[in-house]
Protein backbone atom coordinates (compact mmCIF):
# COMPACT_ATOMS: atom_id res chain seq x y z
CA UNK A 1 0.00 0.00 0.00
CA UNK A 2 2.62 2.37 1.09
CA UNK A 3 4.60 1.54 -2.22
CA UNK A 4 2.33 4.06 -4.81
CA UNK A 5 3.68 7.57 -4.24
CA UNK A 6 -0.62 8.11 -4.92
CA UNK A 7 -1.28 6.41 -2.20
CA UNK A 8 1.86 7.82 -0.19
CA UNK A 9 0.24 11.84 -0.66
CA UNK A 10 -3.01 10.89 -0.01
CA UNK A 11 -1.78 9.37 3.49
CA UNK A 12 0.22 12.66 4.24
CA UNK A 13 -2.08 14.76 2.92
CA UNK A 14 -5.47 12.97 4.45
CA UNK A 15 -3.48 13.23 8.14
CA UNK A 16 -2.92 16.67 8.21
CA UNK A 17 -6.15 17.71 6.93
CA UNK A 18 -7.74 14.97 9.65
CA UNK A 19 -5.39 16.88 12.14
CA UNK A 20 -6.82 20.57 11.24
CA UNK A 21 -10.81 19.06 10.77
CA UNK A 22 -10.72 17.37 14.44
CA UNK A 23 -8.95 20.62 16.03
CA UNK A 24 -11.37 23.03 14.51
CA UNK A 25 -14.31 20.38 14.63
CA UNK A 26 -14.12 20.36 18.22
CA UNK A 27 -14.80 23.66 18.63
CA UNK A 28 -17.03 23.94 16.03
CA UNK A 29 -19.72 21.52 18.10
CA UNK A 30 -18.66 23.36 21.28
CA UNK A 31 -20.42 26.44 19.71
CA UNK A 32 -23.07 24.46 18.25
CA UNK A 33 -21.83 26.12 14.84
CA UNK A 34 -21.86 22.85 12.57
CA UNK A 35 -24.55 24.35 10.29
CA UNK A 36 -22.13 27.25 9.47
CA UNK A 37 -19.73 24.23 8.25
CA UNK A 38 -22.10 23.03 6.85
CA UNK A 39 -22.71 26.19 4.34
CA UNK A 40 -19.48 26.73 3.92
CA UNK A 41 -19.31 23.65 2.29
CA UNK A 42 -21.67 24.64 -0.24
CA UNK A 43 -19.60 28.14 -0.52
CA UNK A 44 -16.39 26.18 -1.33
CA UNK A 45 -18.05 24.17 -3.91
CA UNK A 46 -19.13 27.56 -5.67
CA UNK A 47 -15.94 28.95 -5.10
CA UNK A 48 -14.50 25.86 -6.85
CA UNK A 49 -16.71 25.93 -9.77
CA UNK A 50 -16.12 29.80 -10.08
CA UNK A 51 -12.38 29.16 -10.31
CA UNK A 52 -12.61 26.61 -13.04
CA UNK A 53 -15.47 28.99 -15.27
CA UNK A 54 -12.15 31.78 -14.70
CA UNK A 55 -9.83 29.32 -15.69
CA UNK A 56 -8.25 29.72 -12.28
CA UNK A 57 -6.74 27.00 -9.90
CA UNK A 58 -9.75 25.52 -8.14
CA UNK A 59 -7.62 25.17 -5.39
CA UNK A 60 -7.44 29.02 -4.84
CA UNK A 61 -11.04 29.60 -5.80
CA UNK A 62 -12.00 27.32 -3.02
CA UNK A 63 -9.74 28.71 -0.09
CA UNK A 64 -10.91 32.65 -1.60
CA UNK A 65 -14.54 31.59 -1.30
CA UNK A 66 -14.97 29.38 2.02
CA UNK A 67 -12.42 32.47 4.16
CA UNK A 68 -14.74 35.16 2.77
CA UNK A 69 -17.86 33.03 3.21
CA UNK A 70 -16.44 32.45 7.11
CA UNK A 71 -16.06 36.42 7.55
CA UNK A 72 -19.87 37.19 6.03
CA UNK A 73 -20.85 34.84 8.15
CA UNK A 74 -19.34 36.44 11.30
CA UNK A 75 -20.27 39.91 10.31
CA UNK A 76 -24.58 38.84 9.57
CA UNK A 77 -24.47 37.65 13.25
CA UNK A 78 -25.00 39.00 16.28
CA UNK A 79 -21.73 38.26 18.45
CA UNK A 80 -20.09 36.85 15.59
CA UNK A 81 -22.68 34.02 15.34
CA UNK A 82 -25.34 33.97 12.35
CA UNK A 83 -28.67 32.80 12.94
CA UNK A 84 -29.70 29.59 10.76
CA UNK A 85 -31.78 31.44 8.58
CA UNK A 86 -29.53 34.56 7.28
CA UNK A 87 -26.63 31.38 6.89
CA UNK A 88 -29.53 29.28 5.14
CA UNK A 89 -31.09 31.92 2.84
CA UNK A 90 -27.40 32.99 1.80
CA UNK A 91 -25.94 29.28 1.09
CA UNK A 92 -28.96 28.46 -0.77
CA UNK A 93 -28.32 31.24 -2.83
CA UNK A 94 -24.48 30.45 -3.29
CA UNK A 95 -25.75 26.73 -4.48
CA UNK A 96 -27.58 28.09 -7.06
CA UNK A 97 -24.94 30.18 -8.27
CA UNK A 98 -22.28 26.97 -7.68
CA UNK A 99 -25.14 25.65 -10.30
CA UNK A 100 -24.81 28.34 -12.57
CA UNK A 101 -21.12 28.23 -12.83
CA UNK A 102 -21.76 24.62 -13.30
CA UNK A 103 -23.36 24.79 -16.04
CA UNK A 104 -21.53 27.61 -17.78
CA UNK A 105 -18.55 25.02 -17.23
CA UNK A 106 -19.79 22.31 -18.65
CA UNK A 107 -21.20 23.80 -21.94
CA UNK A 108 -17.82 26.06 -22.14
CA UNK A 109 -15.57 23.13 -22.01
CA UNK A 110 -16.40 21.12 -25.27
CA UNK A 111 -14.36 18.39 -24.38
CA UNK A 112 -16.40 17.14 -22.25
CA UNK A 113 -14.52 17.34 -18.39
CA UNK A 114 -18.09 17.48 -16.44
CA UNK A 115 -15.99 15.99 -14.02
CA UNK A 116 -14.48 19.18 -12.33
CA UNK A 117 -18.08 19.24 -10.67
CA UNK A 118 -17.61 16.28 -8.92
CA UNK A 119 -14.40 16.55 -8.32
CA UNK A 120 -14.83 19.63 -5.86
CA UNK A 121 -18.16 17.97 -4.90
CA UNK A 122 -16.79 14.95 -3.42
CA UNK A 123 -13.03 15.22 -3.44
CA UNK A 124 -10.23 13.43 -5.17
CA UNK A 125 -7.76 12.42 -3.24
CA UNK A 126 -5.98 10.15 -4.65
CA UNK A 127 -5.61 12.36 -7.00
CA UNK A 128 -2.95 14.47 -5.12
CA UNK A 129 0.67 15.73 -6.65
CA UNK A 130 3.24 16.31 -4.24
CA UNK A 131 2.94 19.98 -4.89
CA UNK A 132 -0.37 19.90 -3.76
CA UNK A 133 0.49 17.49 -0.31
CA UNK A 134 3.32 20.40 0.53
CA UNK A 135 0.72 22.96 0.57
CA UNK A 136 -2.18 21.40 2.17
CA UNK A 137 0.34 20.25 5.04
CA UNK A 138 2.11 23.77 5.30
CA UNK A 139 -2.08 25.10 5.56
CA UNK A 140 -2.80 22.42 8.31
CA UNK A 141 -0.05 23.39 10.50
CA UNK A 142 -0.59 26.98 10.05
CA UNK A 143 -4.61 26.60 10.66
CA UNK A 144 -3.45 24.02 14.11
CA UNK A 145 -1.19 26.61 15.06
CA UNK A 146 -3.01 29.57 14.94
CA UNK A 147 -6.20 27.82 16.61
CA UNK A 148 -3.65 26.18 19.52
CA UNK A 149 -2.90 30.12 20.05
CA UNK A 150 -6.31 31.28 20.50
CA UNK A 151 -7.93 27.89 22.17
CA UNK A 152 -7.75 29.37 25.68
CA UNK A 153 -9.89 32.37 25.07
CA UNK A 154 -11.87 30.94 22.57
CA UNK A 155 -12.86 28.38 24.79
CA UNK A 156 -13.46 30.58 27.64
CA UNK A 157 -15.81 32.70 24.99
CA UNK A 158 -17.34 29.38 23.22
CA UNK A 159 -18.20 28.06 27.08
CA UNK A 160 -19.77 31.61 28.59
CA UNK A 161 -19.40 34.03 25.81
CA UNK A 162 -21.44 37.19 28.58
CA UNK A 163 -18.44 36.30 31.47
CA UNK A 164 -15.61 36.06 28.53
CA UNK A 165 -16.98 39.48 27.45
CA UNK A 166 -17.16 41.06 30.70
CA UNK A 167 -13.79 39.31 31.43
CA UNK A 168 -12.12 41.96 28.35
CA UNK A 169 -11.68 38.60 25.93
CA UNK A 170 -12.21 40.06 22.63
CA UNK A 171 -15.44 37.94 21.76
CA UNK A 172 -16.92 39.77 18.35
CA UNK A 173 -13.19 39.29 17.05
CA UNK A 174 -12.10 36.06 17.92
CA UNK A 175 -15.35 34.72 16.94
CA UNK A 176 -15.16 36.51 13.71
CA UNK A 177 -11.57 34.74 13.62
CA UNK A 178 -12.22 30.99 14.15
CA UNK A 179 -15.08 31.37 11.70
CA UNK A 180 -12.30 32.65 8.85
CA UNK A 181 -10.18 29.51 10.40
CA UNK A 182 -13.12 27.24 9.76
CA UNK A 183 -13.26 28.58 5.85
CA UNK A 184 -9.56 27.56 5.64
CA UNK A 185 -9.84 23.84 7.02
CA UNK A 186 -13.08 23.02 4.67
CA UNK A 187 -11.12 24.40 2.04
CA UNK A 188 -8.59 21.76 3.14
CA UNK A 189 -10.70 19.14 3.74
CA UNK A 190 -12.84 19.69 0.50
CA UNK A 191 -9.31 18.67 -1.20
CA UNK A 192 -9.84 15.20 0.60
CA UNK A 193 -13.30 14.35 0.67
CA UNK A 194 -15.05 17.17 -1.21
CA UNK A 195 -17.57 20.22 -0.89
CA UNK A 196 -20.28 18.16 0.07
CA UNK A 197 -18.72 15.37 2.55
CA UNK A 198 -16.35 17.84 4.80
CA UNK A 199 -19.10 18.23 7.42
CA UNK A 200 -18.80 14.74 8.32
CA UNK A 201 -15.05 15.43 9.12
CA UNK A 202 -15.34 18.39 11.11
CA UNK A 203 -18.87 16.94 13.08
CA UNK A 204 -18.57 13.53 13.60
CA UNK A 205 -15.18 12.48 15.45
CA UNK A 206 -15.99 15.96 17.31
CA UNK A 207 -19.20 15.26 18.01
CA UNK A 208 -17.90 11.31 19.29
CA UNK A 209 -15.41 13.47 21.73
CA UNK A 210 -17.54 15.48 23.34
CA UNK A 211 -19.83 12.21 24.26
CA UNK A 212 -16.76 10.83 25.51
CA UNK A 213 -15.15 13.59 27.85
CA UNK A 214 -15.99 16.75 29.22
CA UNK A 215 -12.27 17.98 29.20
CA UNK A 216 -11.72 20.08 27.12
CA UNK A 217 -8.16 18.84 26.42
CA UNK A 218 -8.86 15.18 26.09
CA UNK A 219 -11.67 16.12 24.26
CA UNK A 220 -9.16 18.04 21.21
CA UNK A 221 -7.12 15.27 21.11
CA UNK A 222 -9.73 12.11 21.21
CA UNK A 223 -11.67 14.69 18.56
CA UNK A 224 -8.03 14.73 15.76
CA UNK A 225 -7.56 10.77 16.77
CA UNK A 226 -10.77 10.27 15.81
CA UNK A 227 -10.69 12.43 12.84
CA UNK A 228 -7.09 11.25 11.34
CA UNK A 229 -8.06 7.70 12.29
CA UNK A 230 -11.09 7.81 9.93
CA UNK A 231 -8.87 9.16 7.22
CA UNK A 232 -6.40 6.16 7.70
CA UNK A 233 -9.61 3.76 8.09
CA UNK A 234 -11.31 5.29 5.10
CA UNK A 235 -8.34 5.27 2.74
CA UNK A 236 -7.11 1.70 3.86
CA UNK A 237 -10.81 0.30 3.01
CA UNK A 238 -10.70 2.38 -0.35
CA UNK A 239 -7.79 1.12 -1.46
CA UNK A 240 -8.55 -3.06 -0.35
CA UNK A 241 -12.04 -1.98 -2.14
CA UNK A 242 -11.32 0.00 -5.67
CA UNK A 243 -14.85 0.42 -6.10
CA UNK A 244 -14.98 1.93 -2.93
CA UNK A 245 -14.72 5.87 -3.76
CA UNK A 246 -12.16 7.01 -0.92
CA UNK A 247 -14.36 9.89 0.66
CA UNK A 248 -17.35 8.18 1.25
CA UNK A 249 -15.43 5.74 2.95
CA UNK A 250 -13.63 8.26 5.31
CA UNK A 251 -17.28 9.63 6.27
CA UNK A 252 -18.32 6.35 6.79
CA UNK A 253 -15.41 5.45 9.17
CA UNK A 254 -15.82 8.79 11.02
CA UNK A 255 -19.56 8.31 11.34
CA UNK A 256 -19.52 4.97 12.54
CA UNK A 257 -16.74 6.02 14.99
CA UNK A 258 -19.37 8.30 16.15
CA UNK A 259 -22.16 5.74 16.49
CA UNK A 260 -19.60 3.90 18.87
CA UNK A 261 -19.24 6.76 20.91
CA UNK A 262 -23.44 7.04 21.29
CA UNK A 263 -23.50 3.55 21.95
CA UNK A 264 -21.09 3.39 24.03
CA UNK A 265 -22.12 6.55 26.37
CA UNK A 266 -25.74 5.89 26.40
CA UNK A 267 -26.66 3.76 29.23
CA UNK A 268 -24.44 6.48 31.43
CA UNK A 269 -25.78 9.04 29.87
CA UNK A 270 -29.42 8.21 30.92
CA UNK A 271 -28.25 7.74 34.50
CA UNK A 272 -26.25 11.15 34.61
CA UNK A 273 -28.54 13.09 32.48
CA UNK A 274 -32.17 12.47 33.35
CA UNK A 275 -34.23 13.91 30.87
CA UNK A 276 -35.05 17.40 31.11
CA UNK A 277 -38.67 19.05 30.94
CA UNK A 278 -37.60 20.85 28.35
CA UNK A 279 -35.83 18.35 26.09
CA UNK A 280 -37.90 18.10 23.32
CA UNK A 281 -38.06 21.90 22.46
CA UNK A 282 -37.39 22.10 19.04
CA UNK A 283 -34.32 23.59 17.57
CA UNK B 1 -26.78 18.21 -18.20
CA UNK B 2 -30.15 17.84 -17.41
CA UNK B 3 -30.79 21.30 -17.89
CA UNK B 4 -30.29 21.59 -21.14
CA UNK B 5 -32.52 23.89 -23.10
CA UNK B 6 -34.52 23.09 -26.37
CA UNK B 7 -33.04 23.21 -29.36
CA UNK B 8 -33.32 26.49 -31.87
CA UNK B 9 -35.79 24.71 -34.33
CA UNK B 10 -38.39 24.63 -31.35
CA UNK B 11 -37.80 27.38 -29.97
CA UNK B 12 -38.31 31.24 -30.62
CA UNK B 13 -36.78 32.90 -28.20
CA UNK B 14 -37.96 36.05 -26.32
CA UNK B 15 -40.25 38.41 -28.79
CA UNK B 16 -40.59 41.03 -26.00
CA UNK B 17 -44.59 41.34 -26.38
CA UNK B 18 -45.50 40.19 -22.69
CA UNK B 19 -48.35 38.57 -24.29
CA UNK B 20 -46.53 36.09 -27.13
CA UNK B 21 -43.92 35.94 -24.31
CA UNK B 22 -46.65 34.26 -21.63
CA UNK B 23 -48.35 31.77 -24.70
CA UNK B 24 -44.94 30.64 -25.49
CA UNK B 25 -44.39 29.44 -22.35
CA UNK B 26 -47.40 27.74 -22.23
CA UNK B 27 -47.32 25.75 -25.81
CA UNK B 28 -45.12 22.62 -25.02
CA UNK B 29 -46.87 20.48 -22.60
CA UNK B 30 -43.30 19.63 -21.13
CA UNK B 31 -43.49 23.34 -19.97
CA UNK B 32 -47.02 23.53 -18.90
CA UNK B 33 -45.73 20.56 -16.52
CA UNK B 34 -43.22 21.74 -15.06
CA UNK B 35 -44.98 25.05 -14.11
CA UNK B 36 -47.49 22.43 -12.92
CA UNK B 37 -45.51 21.12 -11.01
CA UNK B 38 -43.57 23.95 -10.05
CA UNK B 39 -46.76 25.88 -8.56
CA UNK B 40 -47.57 22.44 -6.62
CA UNK B 41 -44.33 22.33 -4.83
CA UNK B 42 -43.79 26.34 -4.44
CA UNK B 43 -47.44 26.13 -2.37
CA UNK B 44 -46.02 22.86 -0.46
CA UNK B 45 -42.72 24.61 0.28
CA UNK B 46 -44.30 27.80 1.24
CA UNK B 47 -46.43 26.14 4.07
CA UNK B 48 -44.18 23.59 5.44
CA UNK B 49 -40.87 25.87 5.14
CA UNK B 50 -42.99 28.88 7.52
CA UNK B 51 -43.01 26.32 10.32
CA UNK B 52 -39.62 25.16 9.63
CA UNK B 53 -38.60 28.67 9.93
CA UNK B 54 -40.87 29.43 12.54
CA UNK B 55 -39.22 26.47 14.70
CA UNK B 56 -36.18 27.39 13.88
CA UNK B 57 -35.43 23.59 12.11
CA UNK B 58 -33.34 24.90 8.98
CA UNK B 59 -30.51 22.66 9.91
CA UNK B 60 -32.81 19.66 10.44
CA UNK B 61 -34.67 20.47 6.75
CA UNK B 62 -31.46 21.07 5.00
CA UNK B 63 -30.36 17.77 6.18
CA UNK B 64 -33.28 16.11 5.13
CA UNK B 65 -33.29 17.76 1.99
CA UNK B 66 -29.51 15.95 1.29
CA UNK B 67 -31.12 12.66 2.74
CA UNK B 68 -33.27 12.43 -0.68
CA UNK B 69 -30.08 12.37 -2.36
CA UNK B 70 -28.95 9.11 -1.41
CA UNK B 71 -32.65 7.84 -1.25
CA UNK B 72 -32.89 8.25 -5.51
CA UNK B 73 -28.99 6.73 -5.76
CA UNK B 74 -30.15 3.87 -3.94
CA UNK B 75 -33.59 3.58 -6.01
CA UNK B 76 -31.62 3.60 -9.08
CA UNK B 77 -28.79 0.98 -7.76
CA UNK B 78 -31.91 -1.06 -6.91
CA UNK B 79 -34.16 -0.62 -9.78
CA UNK B 80 -36.69 0.37 -8.51
CA UNK B 81 -38.68 3.85 -8.86
CA UNK B 82 -36.98 6.66 -8.10
CA UNK B 83 -40.10 7.61 -5.76
CA UNK B 84 -39.77 4.94 -3.75
CA UNK B 85 -36.45 5.94 -2.22
CA UNK B 86 -36.77 9.32 -2.09
CA UNK B 87 -40.04 8.71 0.18
CA UNK B 88 -38.39 5.45 2.22
CA UNK B 89 -34.98 7.81 2.65
CA UNK B 90 -36.72 11.07 3.64
CA UNK B 91 -39.42 9.58 5.98
CA UNK B 92 -36.29 7.54 7.42
CA UNK B 93 -33.93 10.74 7.75
CA UNK B 94 -37.25 12.52 9.63
CA UNK B 95 -37.53 9.32 12.54
CA UNK B 96 -33.72 9.46 12.75
CA UNK B 97 -34.25 13.39 13.08
CA UNK B 98 -37.48 13.33 15.60
CA UNK B 99 -34.98 11.00 17.63
CA UNK B 100 -31.94 13.26 17.84
CA UNK B 101 -34.14 16.02 19.07
CA UNK B 102 -36.07 13.68 21.65
CA UNK B 103 -33.07 12.27 23.01
CA UNK B 104 -30.72 15.64 23.14
CA UNK B 105 -29.04 16.86 25.51
CA UNK B 106 -27.46 20.25 24.33
CA UNK B 107 -27.87 22.49 21.09
CA UNK B 108 -24.08 21.51 20.56
CA UNK B 109 -24.82 17.52 20.87
CA UNK B 110 -27.78 17.70 19.00
CA UNK B 111 -25.99 19.99 15.83
CA UNK B 112 -23.08 17.15 15.52
CA UNK B 113 -25.56 14.61 15.39
CA UNK B 114 -27.64 16.49 12.74
CA UNK B 115 -23.97 17.33 11.08
CA UNK B 116 -23.00 13.25 11.22
CA UNK B 117 -25.95 12.15 9.87
CA UNK B 118 -26.27 14.50 6.73
CA UNK B 119 -22.34 13.73 5.76
CA UNK B 120 -23.27 9.82 6.59
CA UNK B 121 -26.31 10.75 4.05
CA UNK B 122 -24.35 12.04 1.29
CA UNK B 123 -21.30 9.58 1.59
CA UNK B 124 -23.91 6.92 1.13
CA UNK B 125 -25.13 8.92 -1.89
CA UNK B 126 -21.90 9.53 -3.60
CA UNK B 127 -21.01 5.69 -2.83
CA UNK B 128 -24.49 4.26 -4.76
CA UNK B 129 -23.64 6.76 -7.16
CA UNK B 130 -20.21 4.71 -8.12
CA UNK B 131 -21.66 1.78 -7.71
CA UNK B 132 -24.32 2.50 -9.81
CA UNK B 133 -22.53 3.39 -13.35
CA UNK B 134 -24.39 5.57 -15.14
CA UNK B 135 -22.41 8.74 -12.88
CA UNK B 136 -22.28 11.77 -14.28
CA UNK B 137 -25.56 12.98 -15.84
CA UNK B 138 -27.31 11.51 -13.42
CA UNK B 139 -25.79 12.79 -9.95
CA UNK B 140 -26.09 15.93 -11.84
CA UNK B 141 -29.97 15.77 -12.00
CA UNK B 142 -30.13 14.35 -8.94
CA UNK B 143 -28.70 17.06 -7.28
CA UNK B 144 -29.68 20.08 -9.32
CA UNK B 145 -33.11 18.43 -10.50
CA UNK B 146 -34.29 18.72 -13.71
CA UNK B 147 -37.94 20.56 -14.49
CA UNK B 148 -37.94 19.49 -18.31
CA UNK B 149 -39.58 16.52 -18.95
CA UNK B 150 -41.81 15.79 -16.00
CA UNK B 151 -44.69 13.55 -17.08
CA UNK B 152 -48.31 14.52 -16.07
CA UNK B 153 -48.44 11.08 -14.55
CA UNK B 154 -45.42 12.80 -11.97
CA UNK B 155 -47.77 16.04 -11.92
CA UNK B 156 -50.80 14.01 -10.49
CA UNK B 157 -48.84 11.60 -7.51
CA UNK B 158 -47.28 15.87 -6.60
CA UNK B 159 -50.65 16.91 -6.29
CA UNK B 160 -52.02 14.16 -4.12
CA UNK B 161 -48.57 13.90 -2.08
CA UNK B 162 -49.19 18.32 -1.82
CA UNK B 163 -52.84 18.05 -0.60
CA UNK B 164 -52.34 15.37 1.98
CA UNK B 165 -48.89 17.34 3.40
CA UNK B 166 -50.84 20.76 3.00
CA UNK B 167 -53.70 19.30 4.66
CA UNK B 168 -51.95 16.99 7.67
CA UNK B 169 -50.43 20.92 8.24
CA UNK B 170 -53.91 22.80 8.46
CA UNK B 171 -55.41 19.85 10.18
CA UNK B 172 -52.54 20.17 13.08
CA UNK B 173 -51.96 24.79 12.56
CA UNK B 174 -53.05 25.72 16.03
CA UNK B 175 -51.52 22.80 18.26
CA UNK B 176 -48.45 22.94 15.93
CA UNK B 177 -48.45 27.08 16.21
CA UNK B 178 -48.49 26.84 19.65
CA UNK B 179 -45.82 24.35 20.50
CA UNK B 180 -43.57 25.81 18.14
CA UNK B 181 -44.07 29.73 19.96
CA UNK B 182 -43.94 28.32 23.38
CA UNK B 183 -43.48 24.21 23.76
CA UNK B 184 -43.29 24.38 27.69
CA UNK B 185 -46.91 26.62 28.09
CA UNK B 186 -47.64 24.41 24.95
CA UNK B 187 -46.95 20.91 27.13
CA UNK B 188 -48.35 22.25 29.89
CA UNK B 189 -51.37 23.06 28.44
CA UNK B 190 -52.30 19.30 27.13
CA UNK B 191 -50.71 19.84 23.51
CA UNK B 192 -48.65 16.42 22.14
CA UNK B 193 -45.18 18.13 21.90
CA UNK B 194 -42.89 15.66 20.66
CA UNK B 195 -45.74 13.76 18.31
CA UNK B 196 -46.90 16.97 16.85
CA UNK B 197 -42.61 17.67 16.20
CA UNK B 198 -42.42 14.02 14.70
CA UNK B 199 -45.36 14.43 12.97
CA UNK B 200 -43.98 17.79 11.40
CA UNK B 201 -40.43 16.45 10.60
CA UNK B 202 -42.18 13.73 8.51
CA UNK B 203 -44.47 16.14 6.73
CA UNK B 204 -41.23 18.31 6.20
CA UNK B 205 -39.74 14.61 5.00
CA UNK B 206 -42.46 14.12 2.74
CA UNK B 207 -42.42 17.66 1.40
CA UNK B 208 -38.92 17.40 0.56
CA UNK B 209 -38.88 14.33 -1.14
CA UNK B 210 -41.56 15.42 -3.67
CA UNK B 211 -39.73 18.70 -4.13
CA UNK B 212 -36.49 17.19 -5.07
CA UNK B 213 -37.92 15.36 -7.34
CA UNK B 214 -37.99 18.21 -9.37
CA UNK B 215 -35.39 20.78 -8.07
CA UNK B 216 -33.14 18.23 -6.88
CA UNK B 217 -31.76 17.69 -3.90
CA UNK B 218 -29.36 20.27 -3.42
CA UNK B 219 -31.73 22.98 -4.60
CA UNK B 220 -35.10 21.99 -1.95
CA UNK B 221 -33.75 24.19 0.32
CA UNK B 222 -33.56 27.44 -1.36
CA UNK B 223 -37.46 27.47 -1.86
CA UNK B 224 -38.18 25.60 1.77
CA UNK B 225 -36.31 28.55 3.65
CA UNK B 226 -35.73 31.84 1.86
CA UNK B 227 -39.62 32.98 0.83
CA UNK B 228 -40.23 31.67 4.38
CA UNK B 229 -37.56 33.82 5.91
CA UNK B 230 -38.51 37.05 3.71
CA UNK B 231 -42.59 36.45 5.08
CA UNK B 232 -41.27 36.39 9.16
CA UNK B 233 -39.44 39.40 8.23
CA UNK B 234 -42.40 40.64 7.02
CA UNK B 235 -45.38 40.18 9.60
CA UNK B 236 -45.41 37.98 12.81
CA UNK B 237 -49.27 37.28 11.69
CA UNK B 238 -48.92 33.60 11.27
CA UNK B 239 -51.93 33.19 8.44
CA UNK B 240 -50.20 36.53 6.85
CA UNK B 241 -47.20 34.84 7.08
CA UNK B 242 -47.52 31.75 5.53
CA UNK B 243 -49.91 33.38 2.61
CA UNK B 244 -46.73 35.50 2.08
CA UNK B 245 -44.46 32.69 2.10
CA UNK B 246 -46.63 30.95 -0.66
CA UNK B 247 -46.98 34.01 -2.84
CA UNK B 248 -43.21 34.63 -2.54
CA UNK B 249 -41.85 31.19 -3.32
CA UNK B 250 -44.77 30.90 -6.44
CA UNK B 251 -43.59 34.04 -7.46
CA UNK B 252 -39.82 33.37 -7.40
CA UNK B 253 -41.02 29.66 -8.94
CA UNK B 254 -42.78 30.83 -11.93
CA UNK B 255 -40.33 33.93 -12.89
CA UNK B 256 -37.40 31.44 -12.31
CA UNK B 257 -39.45 28.54 -14.91
CA UNK B 258 -39.88 31.42 -17.31
CA UNK B 259 -36.52 32.65 -16.98
CA UNK B 260 -34.78 29.66 -17.45
CA UNK B 261 -37.17 28.67 -20.40
CA UNK B 262 -36.26 32.29 -22.15
CA UNK B 263 -32.13 31.31 -21.43
CA UNK B 264 -29.17 28.84 -21.22
CA UNK B 265 -28.91 28.89 -17.97
CA UNK B 266 -30.40 26.85 -15.02
CA UNK B 267 -33.64 26.97 -12.90
CA UNK B 268 -32.22 26.42 -10.09
CA UNK B 269 -29.70 29.50 -10.53
CA UNK B 270 -32.32 31.97 -11.15
CA UNK B 271 -34.80 30.66 -8.25
CA UNK B 272 -31.97 31.30 -5.76
CA UNK B 273 -31.00 34.28 -6.97
CA UNK B 274 -34.46 35.94 -7.27
CA UNK B 275 -35.61 34.70 -4.02
CA UNK B 276 -32.62 35.70 -2.14
CA UNK B 277 -32.75 38.78 -3.54
CA UNK B 278 -35.83 39.56 -2.11
CA UNK B 279 -35.36 38.87 1.17
CA UNK B 280 -31.40 41.46 1.02
CA UNK B 281 -34.58 43.15 0.38
CA UNK B 282 -36.71 43.21 2.55
CA UNK B 283 -33.66 42.68 5.28
CA UNK B 284 -32.55 46.22 3.89
CA UNK B 285 -35.78 48.05 4.07
CA UNK B 286 -36.39 46.75 7.26
CA UNK B 287 -33.04 48.02 8.50
CA UNK B 288 -33.61 51.88 7.07
CA UNK B 289 -37.23 51.84 8.24
CA UNK B 290 -36.06 51.12 12.10
CA UNK B 291 -33.15 53.61 11.62
CA UNK B 292 -35.56 56.37 10.29
CA UNK B 293 -37.72 55.63 13.32
CA UNK B 294 -34.96 55.86 15.31
CA UNK B 295 -33.80 58.90 14.30
CA UNK B 296 -37.39 60.32 14.39
CA UNK B 297 -37.58 59.78 18.12
CA UNK B 298 -34.45 61.20 18.71
CA UNK B 299 -35.56 64.35 17.14
CA UNK B 300 -38.89 64.15 19.23
CA UNK B 301 -36.73 63.84 21.84
CA UNK B 302 -34.88 66.76 21.49
CA UNK B 303 -38.05 68.92 20.20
Amino acid sequence: MFAHEFMRNALIAGSFVGLACGLVGYFVVLRAQVFAGDALSHVAFTGGLAAAVLGLNILAGVFAATILGGIVMGLLGDKARADDVTIGSLFAWTLGLGVLFLTIFTTQDSAGNGTAGVRVLFGSIFGLSAADVRTSVVLAVLACAILLAIARPLLFASLDNAVAAAQGVPVRVLGLGFLALLGLVAAQATQAVGALLLLGLLAAPAGAAHRLTANPYRGLLLSTLFSVGSIWIGLTLSYAFPTLPPSSMIIAAAVGIYLLALATTIPRARAVWPRPANANVAA
Amino acid sequence: MATVMPEAAVFQGLSWNPLTDVQQLFTYPFMVNALAAGTIVAVMAGVTGWFMVLRRQTFAGHTLSVIAFPGAAAASLAGLPLAVGYFGFCGLGALALAGIAGSRRSLSAESAAIGALQALALALGFLFVTLYHGVLNGLDSLLFGTFLGITTQQVVVLLAVAAAAVGLVAIAARPLFFASVDADVARAGGVPVSALGFGFLLVLGLSVAETSQITGALLVFALLVTPAATAHQLTARPALGIALSVALALAVTWLGLALAYFSIYPVGFYITSLSFGLYVLVRLGRALGRRRRATARLALRAA
